[in-house]
């Protein structure tokens, strides 16, 4: 049984591979827009005061920042239209400063819009089909998946049916509207884990059952922040006609557990923490098997509907190999660069999945202009079925691209600032706003992430070193994700200064860890030092084609702590 | 009265642009430069007084003291960094925020 209706979707869209708002949709994200306008004009009248405005701003994504309000859109999973993508342009030029920031949660932040002008820019997202609902407060936060979604040479289910299911799920949930904390969940269902699974609060893995029946491997306690903690198994195989009744248990047993004494304690991965697994478990099956499962019944029929709107484009019948692409290669070095580093397999032959690196050397990473953004939305029109996704590692992925065409969308992307070839490499730092924006930071991160990016800048020397993630946050709350990262950096404020922890071996995938600290902090410029003393370590100890954390988890964290510290006494100002 | 430590200003957000202002003779300005520095404990309060009347009169948001120092031309400087930030705008683009039309673009110290 269903509200939605898809003989009413609201627009054309051939081919059909992204979700559509049917009039049901809509008339919810219009509702809410009407609702969040007239809160803005009662504030702005002086009807209400900040303290009873301000949870209504958050649930419809505004914060107020260190130079002005900033309106946090969510990309549900990573996946946009061409046609979206042009709307946020639009809105960047104007109610913006013609640009945007795209986050490590597949969200897009605006750095300086009006308050006035924020039910416009609103409306503006709801003619296409996005809205800034639940990126904020102590709600379900936007779900997230894999950004090769759908294509992956890897997977064995898109992901994005169920995070859509999700997603209705959990919008204006009346019982997780007023969680302890804030609440999110990532969906993977590839062999590799590109959602990072393991560090949400609920990570769901799709895997198929002892009869091959669809379910989920079901991952819960994980986060990062001020205790970062990998997340636990707690149901082996989740079968999916149970799915939303088993997530309700969770969500039940965190609402009526959480702590709501301390914020910093009251994240679902301290509860699981402090209870433990074993305990955690028994309580999640015990509100499971007692409560009515029936309102939350699989809807096979409505997972169907939903699932239909992410059916693969019309794609040709190719061969796998293109000679026009190994030419193309021969006969241009920096798009061979481009070809080799960013490009990654697809399940179909002929294609290939793309990614557009928003992290030019020395550029603030995840930022795009409006110009940028509609350069990506020609190219994904004119070489990729109009679609495209934004990864939690600041990117944009042109996902059915042919092999034949890469030469052509590379020759498009070039101009436009987007054909930087180090996607998975050092120079492709993910980094949160810091202290340049953002209010709860203590130290910045764009500046050190620049500043590393500067100096490895030599194309071979990164592809040299090869994949290697750095993360920056510019707090403890960590939204640069730097406790997950090969090399993790965390700016804090020490005797009034910006100083920075390193920490190394954190693992975002399905082998996930959580980095060690290597010593006492350091400042903004002996930060790019530090890394380049650990960089050329693992060179020199690498075997073969080693990555850097399969080296570090070979030698240990002292070796790596050892040699830095040498560096240090042999006159190396760290 | 007592002598305070190091001289504080009034900080607060604009109510609608959300932009950094600064108490003044003349009411709340964005530039720093104009603000009023209270030096003792009778004049910080009295800026906090207006700053909580200002919040219930709905014009701004945030406030909150902080401490500057005295410049050679006797305007004030925040000491900590954050507050350097809020002054000019963000560090990484020197063509936003006040700095874009203040001229104090530079090195947050």
């Amino acid at each position: 049984m269903t509200a939605h209706d898809p003989n009413q979707a609201r627009r054309p869209n051939s081919p059909t591979t992204t979700y559509l708002y049917d009039n049901y949709d809509a008339a919810f994200v219009r509702e809410r827009v009407s609702e969040f306008r007239e809160q803005v004009r009662r504030r702005l009248a002086g009807a209400t005061t900040e303290d009873e405005f301000r949870p209504f701003r958050l649930m419809n994504g505004l914060y107020l920042q260190l130079h002005a309000y900033m309106l946090r859109v969510a990309i549900p999973y990573g996946v946009l239209t061409a046609r979206q993508m042009r709307r946020l342009a639009e809105i960047a030029d104007k109610w913006d400063k013609g640009y945007g920031h795209f986050t490590t949660r597949q969200n897009l932040q605006f750095n300086w819009p009006k308050l006035a002008d924020v039910p416009d820019i609103l409306e503006a997202l709801a003619d296409v089909e996005m809205h800034a609902i639940q990126t904020s407060g102590n709600c379900i936060r936007n779900v997230t998946a894999d950004h090769f979604a759908g294509v992956a040479a890897d997977e064995h289910e898109d992901p994005r049916p169920t995070a859509e299911f999700l997603r209705q799920w959990s919008s204006l949930h009346p019982e997780f509207s007023f969680l302890p904390r804030k609440f999110k969940i990532a969906v993977s269902g590839a062999d590799e884990d590109r959602a990072a699974i393991k560090v949400h609060d609920i990570g769901l893995r799709i895997v198929r059952g002892p009869d091959s029946e669809p379910g989920y491997q079901v991952v819960a306690g994980g986060g990062l922040g001020r205790s970062p903690f990998v997340g636990k198994l707690v149901r082996e195989f989740l079968p999916r006609e149970d799915l939303l009744a088993y997530l309700e248990a969770i969500l039940r047993v965190y609402n009526r557990f959480g702590r709501r004494d301390n914020k910093y304690k009251a994240r679902i991965k301290i509860l699981v923490h402090e209870t433990g697994l074993d305990q955690i478990k028994a309580e999640i099956e015990s509100e499971f098997a007692a409560m009515d499962r029936s309102p939350f019944a699989h809807d096979a029929e409505e997972f169907a509907r939903i699932a239909s709107y992410f059916a693969p484009p019309p794609y040709e019948t190719l061969p796998a190999h293109s000679a026009t692409l190994e030419a193309a290669k021969k006969e241009n070095r920096a798009f061979a660069a481009f070809a080799e580093v960013n490009i990654s397999p697809h399940k179909v032959d002929g294609y290939a999945i793309v990614t557009v690196s928003l992290k030019p050397i020395g550029g603030i990473p995840g930022d795009a202009t409006s110009a940028q953004m509609r350069a990506l939305a020609e190219a994904s029109e004119k070489f990729g079925f109009g679609e495209l996704r934004v990864s939690h590692e600041q990117n944009i992925i042109l996902p059915h691209v042919k092999k034949d065409d890469l030469h052509a969308l590379w020759k498009m992307l070039e101009p436009a600032g987007l054909a930087t070839a180090n996607a998975g490499l050092l120079t492709d730092i993910i980094s949160c706003p810091g202290l340049d924006y953002c209010s709860l930071a203590t130290a910045r991160s764009i500046p050190i992430a620049q500043a590393i990016s500067r100096r490895f800048q030599d194309p071979e020397r990164q592809r040299l070193i090869g994949k290697l993630g750095i993360k920056i946050s510019g707090c403890i709350n960590a939204c640069g994700h730097h406790h997950v990262g090969a090399i993790g950096i965390l700016g804090l404020e020490k005797k009034g200064r910006e100083s920075y922890q390193i920490t190394l071996g954190g693992d975002p995938s399905l082998s996930a860890s959580i980095g060690e600290l290597l010593g006492p902090g350091v400042s903004a410029d002996q930060v790019a030092d530090v890394i380049e003393h650990i960089v050329d370590f693992y060179l020199s100890e690498r075997r073969g084609d080693e990555r850097f954390i399969d080296t570090w988890r070979r030698l240990g964290h002292a070796r790596f702590k050892d040699a830095v510290r040498r560096e240090g006494e042999y006159g190396a100002d760290i | 009265m007592a002598l305070l430590k190091n001289p504080k200003i009034l900080v607060a957000s604009d109510l609608r642009l959300g932009e950094a202002l600064f108490l003044g003779p003349e009411g709340w300005t964005p530039d720093c430069l104009a603000a009023t520095v209270a030096h003792d404990d009778v004049e910080a309060a009295a800026l906090e007084a207006r700053g909580k009347s200002d919040v219930a009169a709905n014009r701004v948001v945030d406030v909150y003291l902080t401490e500057v120092e005295i410049g050679p031309d006797g305007s004030p400087v925040p000491l900590h960094y954050r507050e350097k930030m809020r002054i000019r705008g963000p560090s990484v683009r020197p063509d936003l925020g006040k700095q874009a039309w203040l001229g104090q673009s530079g090195d947050v110290k």
